[in-house]
Protein backbone atom coordinates (compact mmCIF):
# COMPACT_ATOMS: atom_id res chain seq x y z
CA UNK A 1 0.00 0.00 0.00
CA UNK A 2 0.89 3.71 -1.08
CA UNK A 3 1.33 6.41 2.13
CA UNK A 4 -2.14 7.37 2.76
CA UNK A 5 -3.64 10.15 1.19
CA UNK A 6 -3.02 13.25 2.90
CA UNK A 7 -4.87 16.34 3.65
CA UNK A 8 -3.92 18.29 0.77
CA UNK A 9 -4.22 15.44 -1.68
CA UNK A 10 -7.87 15.24 -0.55
CA UNK A 11 -8.58 19.13 -1.06
CA UNK A 12 -6.79 18.30 -4.60
CA UNK A 13 -8.96 15.56 -5.59
CA UNK A 14 -12.18 17.61 -3.91
CA UNK A 15 -10.89 20.41 -6.51
CA UNK A 16 -11.23 18.13 -9.38
CA UNK A 17 -14.89 16.98 -8.17
CA UNK A 18 -16.34 20.11 -8.16
CA UNK A 19 -14.58 21.09 -11.24
CA UNK A 20 -16.56 17.54 -13.46
CA UNK A 21 -18.30 18.77 -16.40
CA UNK A 22 -16.21 22.34 -16.93
CA UNK A 23 -14.58 22.75 -20.92
CA UNK A 24 -12.69 25.63 -19.29
CA UNK A 25 -11.43 26.59 -15.97
CA UNK A 26 -8.63 28.89 -15.01
CA UNK A 27 -6.41 29.63 -12.20
CA UNK A 28 -5.01 32.69 -10.52
CA UNK A 29 -1.58 33.63 -8.71
CA UNK A 30 -0.50 32.14 -6.19
CA UNK A 31 -3.15 28.75 -6.15
CA UNK A 32 -1.02 25.53 -6.08
CA UNK A 33 -3.80 23.60 -4.87
CA UNK A 34 -6.18 24.76 -7.66
CA UNK A 35 -3.61 24.45 -9.88
CA UNK A 36 -3.47 21.13 -9.09
CA UNK A 37 -7.25 20.14 -9.13
CA UNK A 38 -7.97 21.36 -12.66
CA UNK A 39 -4.74 19.62 -13.65
CA UNK A 40 -6.30 16.38 -12.06
CA UNK A 41 -9.53 16.74 -13.54
CA UNK A 42 -7.76 17.36 -16.99
CA UNK A 43 -5.81 13.72 -16.29
CA UNK A 44 -9.17 12.33 -15.78
CA UNK A 45 -10.82 12.72 -18.19
CA UNK A 46 -8.08 12.46 -20.87
CA UNK A 47 -7.56 9.04 -19.17
CA UNK A 48 -11.08 7.87 -18.78
CA UNK A 49 -11.94 9.27 -22.89
CA UNK A 50 -13.59 12.23 -21.88
CA UNK A 51 -14.56 15.80 -23.09
CA UNK A 52 -11.01 17.99 -23.06
CA UNK A 53 -10.52 20.58 -20.72
CA UNK A 54 -9.05 23.83 -21.17
CA UNK A 55 -6.96 24.41 -18.00
CA UNK A 56 -5.83 28.38 -18.26
CA UNK A 57 -3.15 28.50 -14.92
CA UNK A 58 -1.91 32.40 -14.98
CA UNK A 59 1.70 32.69 -14.53
CA UNK A 60 2.86 29.58 -16.42
CA UNK A 61 4.15 29.05 -19.85
CA UNK A 62 3.47 25.83 -20.57
CA UNK A 63 -0.38 25.85 -19.18
CA UNK A 64 -1.41 28.81 -20.39
CA UNK A 65 -2.54 29.20 -23.67
CA UNK A 66 -3.47 33.27 -23.99
CA UNK A 67 -1.78 35.27 -26.12
CA UNK A 68 -3.72 38.07 -25.82
CA UNK A 69 -2.04 38.71 -22.34
CA UNK A 70 -3.34 38.72 -18.48
CA UNK A 71 -6.44 41.28 -20.08
CA UNK A 72 -7.71 38.24 -22.15
CA UNK A 73 -8.27 35.87 -19.43
CA UNK A 74 -10.84 38.32 -18.06
CA UNK A 75 -12.28 39.19 -21.74
CA UNK A 76 -13.11 35.71 -21.83
CA UNK A 77 -14.62 35.62 -18.59
CA UNK A 78 -16.98 38.29 -19.96
CA UNK A 79 -17.76 36.44 -23.19
CA UNK A 80 -18.85 33.63 -21.22
CA UNK A 81 -15.87 31.45 -22.64
CA UNK A 82 -14.35 30.74 -18.86
CA UNK A 83 -16.78 28.08 -16.87
CA UNK A 84 -14.83 28.17 -13.87
CA UNK A 85 -12.44 29.88 -11.43
CA UNK A 86 -11.00 30.16 -7.43
CA UNK A 87 -10.83 32.81 -5.43
CA UNK A 88 -9.17 32.65 -1.55
CA UNK A 89 -9.79 34.93 0.73
CA UNK A 90 -8.03 36.08 4.09
CA UNK A 91 -12.46 35.86 5.14
CA UNK A 92 -15.00 35.14 3.71
CA UNK A 93 -18.78 35.85 5.21
CA UNK A 94 -21.79 33.70 5.26
CA UNK A 95 -23.34 35.56 2.44
CA UNK A 96 -20.77 34.57 0.12
CA UNK A 97 -18.41 37.89 0.81
CA UNK A 98 -14.81 37.73 0.37
CA UNK A 99 -12.32 39.66 1.49
CA UNK A 100 -8.50 40.06 0.37
CA UNK A 101 -7.88 42.81 1.62
CA UNK A 102 -7.21 43.28 4.77
CA UNK A 103 -8.78 42.95 8.49
CA UNK A 104 -9.62 46.17 10.28
CA UNK A 105 -10.18 49.75 9.26
CA UNK A 106 -9.48 50.19 5.41
CA UNK A 107 -7.33 52.27 4.52
CA UNK A 108 -5.08 51.45 7.43
CA UNK A 109 -5.18 47.60 7.96
CA UNK A 110 -3.85 46.25 10.81
CA UNK A 111 -2.96 43.16 8.82
CA UNK A 112 -3.26 43.50 5.24
CA UNK A 113 -3.20 40.63 2.51
CA UNK A 114 -1.94 41.44 -1.18
CA UNK A 115 -5.09 42.78 -2.63
CA UNK A 116 -8.59 41.90 -4.16
CA UNK A 117 -7.05 40.84 -8.09
CA UNK A 118 -9.30 40.49 -10.34
CA UNK A 119 -12.01 39.21 -7.76
CA UNK A 120 -14.53 42.13 -8.04
CA UNK A 121 -15.21 41.12 -11.84
CA UNK A 122 -14.51 37.48 -12.03
CA UNK A 123 -17.09 36.93 -9.42
CA UNK A 124 -20.15 38.45 -11.31
CA UNK A 125 -18.95 36.67 -14.77
CA UNK A 126 -17.80 33.16 -14.05
CA UNK A 127 -20.31 30.95 -13.43
CA UNK A 128 -18.53 28.72 -10.98
CA UNK A 129 -16.83 30.02 -8.80
CA UNK A 130 -15.40 27.81 -5.99
CA UNK A 131 -14.02 29.33 -2.72
CA UNK A 132 -11.07 27.92 -1.47
CA UNK A 133 -10.01 28.50 1.95
CA UNK A 134 -7.22 26.04 3.35
CA UNK A 135 -7.59 27.63 6.77
CA UNK A 136 -10.88 26.70 8.46
CA UNK A 137 -11.56 28.66 11.41
CA UNK A 138 -13.64 31.37 13.18
CA UNK A 139 -10.78 34.38 11.62
CA UNK A 140 -11.11 33.27 8.31
CA UNK A 141 -14.94 32.24 7.93
CA UNK A 142 -16.48 35.59 9.45
CA UNK A 143 -20.06 36.43 10.15
CA UNK A 144 -19.26 40.04 8.42
CA UNK A 145 -16.00 40.36 6.24
CA UNK A 146 -14.24 43.67 7.08
CA UNK A 147 -13.89 44.66 3.39
CA UNK A 148 -15.62 43.76 0.45
CA UNK A 149 -13.33 42.75 -2.03
CA UNK A 150 -16.36 40.87 -4.35
CA UNK A 151 -19.91 40.71 -2.92
CA UNK A 152 -21.59 36.96 -2.86
CA UNK A 153 -24.70 37.78 -4.54
CA UNK A 154 -25.85 41.41 -6.49
CA UNK A 155 -29.40 42.46 -7.08
CA UNK A 156 -31.02 42.61 -10.35
CA UNK A 157 -29.87 45.57 -11.73
CA UNK A 158 -26.91 43.99 -12.01
CA UNK A 159 -25.33 42.03 -14.68
CA UNK A 160 -24.55 38.83 -13.10
CA UNK A 161 -24.33 35.63 -14.19
CA UNK A 162 -21.48 34.30 -12.20
CA UNK A 163 -21.00 33.55 -8.71
CA UNK A 164 -19.67 31.23 -5.42
CA UNK A 165 -20.82 27.78 -6.67
CA UNK A 166 -18.56 25.90 -3.31
CA UNK A 167 -16.38 26.45 -0.24
CA UNK A 168 -14.17 23.97 0.33
CA UNK A 169 -11.34 24.07 3.25
CA UNK A 170 -9.39 21.83 5.22
CA UNK A 171 -12.23 20.27 7.03
CA UNK A 172 -15.21 20.76 5.29
CA UNK A 173 -17.05 21.19 1.73
CA UNK A 174 -20.11 23.71 1.68
CA UNK A 175 -22.38 24.43 -1.46
CA UNK A 176 -23.48 27.63 -1.92
CA UNK A 177 -27.82 28.68 -2.39
CA UNK A 178 -27.26 31.70 -4.62
CA UNK A 179 -31.14 32.39 -4.43
CA UNK A 180 -30.96 32.28 -0.23
CA UNK A 181 -27.30 33.71 -0.14
CA UNK A 182 -25.85 31.20 1.93
CA UNK A 183 -23.74 28.05 3.05
CA UNK A 184 -24.94 24.73 3.42
CA UNK A 185 -22.68 21.69 4.90
CA UNK A 186 -22.20 19.22 1.85
CA UNK A 187 -19.59 16.93 3.55
CA UNK A 188 -16.75 16.88 6.25
CA UNK A 189 -13.03 15.50 5.69
CA UNK A 190 -12.08 12.62 7.52
CA UNK A 191 -11.03 13.42 11.29
CA UNK A 192 -13.74 16.12 11.43
CA UNK A 193 -17.45 15.57 11.91
CA UNK A 194 -20.19 18.28 11.76
CA UNK A 195 -19.47 19.43 15.46
CA UNK A 196 -16.16 20.62 14.60
CA UNK A 197 -17.39 22.34 11.44
CA UNK A 198 -20.26 24.10 13.79
CA UNK A 199 -17.26 25.38 16.32
CA UNK A 200 -14.84 26.87 13.84
CA UNK A 201 -17.23 28.05 11.32
CA UNK A 202 -18.19 32.17 12.43
CA UNK A 203 -20.92 32.09 10.17
CA UNK A 204 -24.87 30.43 10.08
CA UNK A 205 -25.42 28.04 7.33
CA UNK A 206 -27.72 24.90 6.50
CA UNK A 207 -27.60 21.41 6.98
CA UNK A 208 -25.21 21.42 9.89
CA UNK A 209 -26.10 17.80 11.56
CA UNK A 210 -24.42 16.89 8.40
CA UNK A 211 -23.23 13.14 8.68
CA UNK A 212 -21.72 12.71 5.31
CA UNK A 213 -17.86 12.11 4.76
CA UNK A 214 -15.75 14.06 1.72
CA UNK A 215 -14.89 11.16 -0.04
CA UNK A 216 -11.09 9.73 -0.64
CA UNK A 217 -9.76 9.17 -4.19
CA UNK A 218 -8.80 5.74 -5.24
CA UNK A 219 -5.21 4.14 -5.76
CA UNK A 220 -5.44 5.08 -9.60
CA UNK A 221 -6.25 8.49 -8.95
CA UNK A 222 -4.06 8.99 -6.14
CA UNK A 223 -0.86 7.39 -8.33
CA UNK A 224 -1.83 10.18 -11.03
CA UNK A 225 -1.66 13.04 -8.08
CA UNK A 226 1.73 11.87 -7.07
CA UNK A 227 3.35 11.37 -10.57
CA UNK A 228 2.05 13.46 -13.50
CA UNK A 229 0.11 16.43 -11.73
CA UNK A 230 3.25 16.79 -9.21
CA UNK A 231 5.73 17.12 -12.49
CA UNK A 232 3.13 19.64 -13.87
CA UNK A 233 2.86 21.68 -10.83
CA UNK A 234 6.86 22.11 -10.65
CA UNK A 235 7.01 24.84 -13.41
CA UNK A 236 4.97 27.11 -11.07
CA UNK A 237 5.05 25.99 -7.94
CA UNK A 238 8.22 24.60 -7.09
CA UNK A 239 8.83 24.82 -3.63
CA UNK A 240 4.52 23.62 -3.24
CA UNK A 241 5.13 20.56 -5.82
CA UNK A 242 8.27 19.26 -3.33
CA UNK A 243 6.32 19.22 -0.60
CA UNK A 244 3.27 16.80 -1.68
CA UNK A 245 4.09 12.24 -1.50
CA UNK A 246 5.27 11.51 -4.16
CA UNK A 247 8.77 10.07 -5.91
CA UNK A 248 11.96 11.94 -5.79
CA UNK B 1 13.49 58.69 -31.92
CA UNK B 2 14.53 56.03 -29.38
CA UNK B 3 17.30 56.73 -26.99
CA UNK B 4 20.07 54.50 -26.06
CA UNK B 5 21.57 54.68 -22.92
CA UNK B 6 23.03 53.16 -19.92
CA UNK B 7 21.14 51.85 -17.05
CA UNK B 8 22.26 54.16 -14.73
CA UNK B 9 21.64 57.08 -17.51
CA UNK B 10 18.32 55.87 -17.71
CA UNK B 11 17.38 55.50 -13.66
CA UNK B 12 18.17 59.35 -13.95
CA UNK B 13 15.83 60.13 -16.78
CA UNK B 14 12.98 59.03 -14.44
CA UNK B 15 11.91 61.71 -12.24
CA UNK B 16 10.90 61.68 -8.75
CA UNK B 17 7.03 62.91 -8.64
CA UNK B 18 6.15 60.95 -11.87
CA UNK B 19 3.33 58.60 -12.76
CA UNK B 20 5.43 55.31 -12.84
CA UNK B 21 3.76 52.03 -14.80
CA UNK B 22 5.17 48.98 -13.81
CA UNK B 23 4.28 45.23 -14.79
CA UNK B 24 3.97 42.23 -12.90
CA UNK B 25 7.23 40.22 -11.18
CA UNK B 26 7.79 36.93 -13.83
CA UNK B 27 6.58 38.54 -16.85
CA UNK B 28 8.46 41.84 -17.57
CA UNK B 29 9.22 43.45 -14.34
CA UNK B 30 12.42 45.53 -14.24
CA UNK B 31 13.96 45.06 -10.58
CA UNK B 32 17.76 45.34 -11.74
CA UNK B 33 16.73 48.84 -13.02
CA UNK B 34 14.30 50.00 -10.35
CA UNK B 35 17.34 48.93 -7.39
CA UNK B 36 18.93 51.56 -9.63
CA UNK B 37 15.97 54.35 -8.88
CA UNK B 38 16.55 53.50 -5.44
CA UNK B 39 19.85 53.72 -4.70
CA UNK B 40 19.53 57.18 -6.90
CA UNK B 41 17.18 58.33 -4.37
CA UNK B 42 13.95 58.77 -6.25
CA UNK B 43 10.34 59.86 -4.10
CA UNK B 44 7.33 60.80 -4.39
CA UNK B 45 6.36 58.32 -7.14
CA UNK B 46 2.60 57.52 -8.61
CA UNK B 47 2.93 53.97 -8.75
CA UNK B 48 0.98 52.12 -11.48
CA UNK B 49 0.91 48.43 -11.64
CA UNK B 50 -0.37 46.48 -14.55
CA UNK B 51 -2.34 45.34 -12.75
CA UNK B 52 -0.37 44.12 -9.67
CA UNK B 53 2.78 44.24 -7.96
CA UNK B 54 5.57 42.34 -6.62
CA UNK B 55 9.06 42.52 -5.17
CA UNK B 56 10.07 45.23 -7.13
CA UNK B 57 6.80 47.70 -5.76
CA UNK B 58 7.66 45.99 -2.41
CA UNK B 59 11.47 47.42 -2.85
CA UNK B 60 10.28 50.98 -4.03
CA UNK B 61 8.08 51.14 -0.35
CA UNK B 62 10.10 50.27 1.38
CA UNK B 63 12.86 52.59 0.24
CA UNK B 64 10.31 55.46 0.79
CA UNK B 65 10.33 56.28 -2.81
CA UNK B 66 6.25 55.82 -3.25
CA UNK B 67 3.46 58.86 -2.39
CA UNK B 68 0.92 56.53 -4.18
CA UNK B 69 0.08 53.36 -5.07
CA UNK B 70 -2.38 51.86 -7.67
CA UNK B 71 -2.55 48.47 -7.49
CA UNK B 72 -4.78 45.30 -7.67
CA UNK B 73 -2.64 43.36 -5.12
CA UNK B 74 0.73 43.25 -3.76
CA UNK B 75 2.44 39.90 -3.79
CA UNK B 76 6.09 37.98 -3.54
CA UNK B 77 4.03 34.90 -4.50
CA UNK B 78 5.21 31.84 -3.42
CA UNK B 79 7.69 33.55 -0.83
CA UNK B 80 3.99 35.20 1.05
CA UNK B 81 3.04 38.75 1.34
CA UNK B 82 4.99 41.66 0.95
CA UNK B 83 6.29 43.04 3.92
CA UNK B 84 7.41 47.09 3.01
CA UNK B 85 3.70 47.23 1.78
CA UNK B 86 2.04 45.94 5.04
CA UNK B 87 4.09 47.61 6.98
CA UNK B 88 3.21 50.98 4.83
CA UNK B 89 -0.74 50.50 4.84
CA UNK B 90 -0.30 50.09 8.48
CA UNK B 91 1.36 53.04 9.00
CA UNK B 92 -0.11 55.22 6.39
CA UNK B 93 2.53 56.08 4.76
CA UNK B 94 1.40 55.51 1.34
CA UNK B 95 -2.12 56.67 -0.29
CA UNK B 96 -3.66 53.65 -1.46
CA UNK B 97 -6.05 53.25 -4.57
CA UNK B 98 -6.76 50.02 -4.34
CA UNK B 99 -7.89 48.37 -7.86
CA UNK B 100 -9.10 45.09 -9.51
CA UNK B 101 -6.90 44.01 -12.27
CA UNK B 102 -9.46 44.15 -15.32
CA UNK B 103 -10.04 47.67 -14.09
CA UNK B 104 -6.46 48.52 -14.29
CA UNK B 105 -6.58 47.43 -17.89
CA UNK B 106 -9.79 49.08 -18.75
CA UNK B 107 -8.29 52.12 -17.61
CA UNK B 108 -4.79 51.63 -19.30
CA UNK B 109 -7.25 50.42 -22.73
CA UNK B 110 -9.38 53.91 -22.43
CA UNK B 111 -5.46 55.90 -22.39
CA UNK B 112 -4.62 53.82 -25.01
CA UNK B 113 -7.67 54.54 -27.34
CA UNK B 114 -7.29 58.70 -25.98
CA UNK B 115 -11.12 58.18 -24.46
CA UNK B 116 -11.79 59.26 -21.06
CA UNK B 117 -13.32 56.38 -19.62
CA UNK B 118 -13.83 52.74 -19.92
CA UNK B 119 -17.33 50.84 -18.98
CA UNK B 120 -16.46 47.58 -17.04
CA UNK B 121 -18.93 44.43 -15.82
CA UNK B 122 -19.14 43.74 -12.70
CA UNK B 123 -17.65 45.93 -9.42
CA UNK B 124 -20.84 47.08 -7.71
CA UNK B 125 -21.14 46.03 -4.21
CA UNK B 126 -17.45 45.86 -4.03
CA UNK B 127 -15.97 48.12 -1.18
CA UNK B 128 -13.25 48.57 -3.98
CA UNK B 129 -15.60 50.78 -5.68
CA UNK B 130 -16.48 52.70 -2.52
CA UNK B 131 -12.60 53.68 -2.06
CA UNK B 132 -12.06 55.24 -5.52
CA UNK B 133 -13.55 58.88 -6.69
CA UNK B 134 -12.18 58.30 -10.24
CA UNK B 135 -14.86 54.93 -10.87
CA UNK B 136 -18.22 55.48 -10.99
CA UNK B 137 -21.39 53.49 -11.51
CA UNK B 138 -24.00 54.54 -14.25
CA UNK B 139 -26.36 53.25 -16.53
CA UNK B 140 -26.00 51.65 -19.82
CA UNK B 141 -26.63 54.34 -22.00
CA UNK B 142 -28.33 51.28 -24.19
CA UNK B 143 -30.43 49.87 -21.89
CA UNK B 144 -31.53 51.75 -18.34
CA UNK B 145 -32.37 48.79 -16.39
CA UNK B 146 -28.48 48.20 -16.34
CA UNK B 147 -25.76 49.30 -13.86
CA UNK B 148 -22.77 49.66 -15.24
CA UNK B 149 -19.33 50.77 -13.93
CA UNK B 150 -17.40 53.00 -16.04
CA UNK B 151 -12.84 53.54 -14.77
CA UNK B 152 -10.81 56.57 -15.96
CA UNK B 153 -8.50 56.50 -18.30
CA UNK B 154 -5.06 55.41 -16.64
CA UNK B 155 -2.03 57.60 -18.21
CA UNK B 156 1.59 56.80 -16.78
CA UNK B 157 4.42 59.45 -17.72
CA UNK B 158 6.57 56.84 -17.99
CA UNK B 159 6.20 52.56 -18.62
CA UNK B 160 9.01 51.20 -17.54
CA UNK B 161 9.96 47.11 -17.98
CA UNK B 162 12.15 44.86 -18.83
CA UNK B 163 12.34 42.69 -22.27
CA UNK B 164 14.32 39.95 -24.64
CA UNK B 165 15.51 42.37 -27.02
CA UNK B 166 15.38 45.26 -28.89
CA UNK B 167 16.65 46.40 -32.32
CA UNK B 168 18.80 48.93 -33.34
CA UNK B 169 15.64 51.12 -34.14
CA UNK B 170 14.03 50.99 -30.81
CA UNK B 171 11.31 48.35 -31.92
CA UNK B 172 11.05 45.56 -28.26
CA UNK B 173 10.35 42.54 -28.00
CA UNK B 174 7.17 41.24 -25.96
CA UNK B 175 6.26 37.81 -27.11
CA UNK B 176 2.92 36.95 -25.48
CA UNK B 177 3.12 39.70 -22.53
CA UNK B 178 0.51 41.69 -24.65
CA UNK B 179 -0.54 43.38 -20.78
CA UNK B 180 2.72 45.32 -20.73
CA UNK B 181 2.00 46.62 -24.75
CA UNK B 182 -0.91 47.75 -23.09
CA UNK B 183 0.84 49.61 -20.59
CA UNK B 184 3.42 51.02 -23.42
CA UNK B 185 0.44 52.22 -25.38
CA UNK B 186 -1.29 53.65 -22.71
CA UNK B 187 1.82 55.52 -21.07
CA UNK B 188 3.03 58.98 -22.80
CA UNK B 189 6.53 57.07 -23.25
CA UNK B 190 7.78 53.75 -22.46
CA UNK B 191 11.42 52.98 -20.86
CA UNK B 192 12.75 49.71 -21.48
CA UNK B 193 15.81 47.57 -20.78
CA UNK B 194 16.65 44.30 -22.05
CA UNK B 195 18.66 41.78 -22.40
CA UNK B 196 19.78 41.58 -25.77
CA UNK B 197 20.35 44.23 -28.40
CA UNK B 198 19.19 42.60 -32.33
CA UNK B 199 21.36 44.06 -35.33
CA UNK B 200 18.68 42.69 -37.88
CA UNK B 201 15.05 44.38 -37.32
CA UNK B 202 12.27 42.50 -35.53
CA UNK B 203 9.83 43.61 -37.66
CA UNK B 204 11.30 42.12 -40.72
CA UNK B 205 10.78 38.84 -39.47
CA UNK B 206 6.55 38.34 -39.81
CA UNK B 207 6.81 35.48 -38.03
CA UNK B 208 8.25 38.13 -34.41
CA UNK B 209 6.39 41.21 -35.47
CA UNK B 210 2.77 40.61 -34.04
CA UNK B 211 4.74 41.03 -30.56
CA UNK B 212 6.60 43.45 -31.12
CA UNK B 213 6.57 47.11 -29.75
CA UNK B 214 7.48 49.59 -32.53
CA UNK B 215 9.46 52.09 -31.25
CA UNK B 216 7.16 54.87 -31.23
CA UNK B 217 6.33 54.15 -27.93
CA UNK B 218 9.64 53.59 -26.42
CA UNK B 219 11.46 56.33 -25.50
CA UNK B 220 14.80 54.89 -24.12
CA UNK B 221 16.70 51.42 -24.01
CA UNK B 222 18.98 50.22 -21.99
CA UNK B 223 21.12 46.84 -22.15
CA UNK B 224 21.07 45.03 -18.80
CA UNK B 225 21.88 41.40 -19.20
CA UNK B 226 19.41 39.45 -15.79
CA UNK B 227 17.44 42.89 -15.18
CA UNK B 228 14.45 40.79 -14.26
CA UNK B 229 16.35 39.22 -11.47
CA UNK B 230 15.50 37.72 -9.08
CA UNK B 231 12.07 37.50 -10.36
CA UNK B 232 11.86 36.28 -13.26
CA UNK B 233 11.47 37.44 -17.26
CA UNK B 234 8.41 35.77 -19.24
CA UNK B 235 10.03 32.57 -21.40
CA UNK B 236 13.72 33.60 -20.69
CA UNK B 237 14.73 33.13 -16.89
CA UNK B 238 12.16 31.69 -14.37
CA UNK B 239 12.27 33.86 -11.26
CA UNK B 240 15.12 32.88 -8.05
CA UNK B 241 13.33 31.48 -5.61
CA UNK B 242 15.82 31.61 -2.68
CA UNK B 243 16.66 35.25 -3.66
CA UNK B 244 12.60 36.38 -3.15
CA UNK B 245 12.76 34.35 0.11
CA UNK B 246 16.08 36.08 1.57
CA UNK B 247 14.62 39.13 0.49
CA UNK B 248 11.15 38.24 2.06
CA UNK B 249 12.91 36.79 5.49
CA UNK B 250 15.04 40.44 5.44
CA UNK B 251 12.30 43.17 4.60
CA UNK B 252 10.28 41.65 7.91
CA UNK B 253 11.69 44.59 9.71
CA UNK B 254 13.02 48.15 8.67
CA UNK B 255 16.07 47.27 9.82
CA UNK B 256 16.78 43.77 7.95
CA UNK B 257 14.79 45.93 4.61
CA UNK B 258 17.97 48.16 4.88
CA UNK B 259 20.85 45.56 5.61
CA UNK B 260 18.96 43.85 2.84
CA UNK B 261 19.61 46.70 0.32
CA UNK B 262 22.75 47.43 1.47
CA UNK B 263 24.35 43.98 1.37
CA UNK B 264 23.11 43.10 -2.37
CA UNK B 265 24.49 46.63 -3.73
CA UNK B 266 27.79 45.53 -2.08
CA UNK B 267 27.60 42.33 -4.53
CA UNK B 268 26.51 44.47 -7.70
Amino acid sequence: MSEACTSRELMIYTISRLLRGVRHVAVGQSSPMPAAGAMLLRALNERDGQERVQVSILGSVKHNSFTGGAEELFDCAAQGRLDAFFLGGGQIDGQGNVNLVGTGDYPNNQVRWPGSFGSAYLYFLVPRVILFREEHSLRSLVERVDFVSAPGVSDETVYRRGGPHALLTNAALFSFDREAGRFRLESTHPGYDWRDIRGTTGFSYDNEQCEITTPLPDEATLSLMRDRIREELRECYPQFAGGLPGPG
Amino acid sequence: MTDFVTPREMAEMIPSGCKLGLAPDDYAAAPGLVRMLIDRGIRDLHVVCAPIGGMQVDMLIGAGAVATLETSAVSLGEAGGAPCFSRAVRDGSIRLRDATCPAVFAGLTASEKGVPFMPIRGIIGSDVLKKRDDWKVTSNPFDDSEKIVVVSAIQPDIALFHAPEADRSGNVRLGRRRETMLLAHASKTAFVTVERISETSLLEDEKLAAGVLPAIYVGAVARLEKGGWPTGLYAEYPRDGQEVEKYARAARSPEGFQAYLRDSRSAA
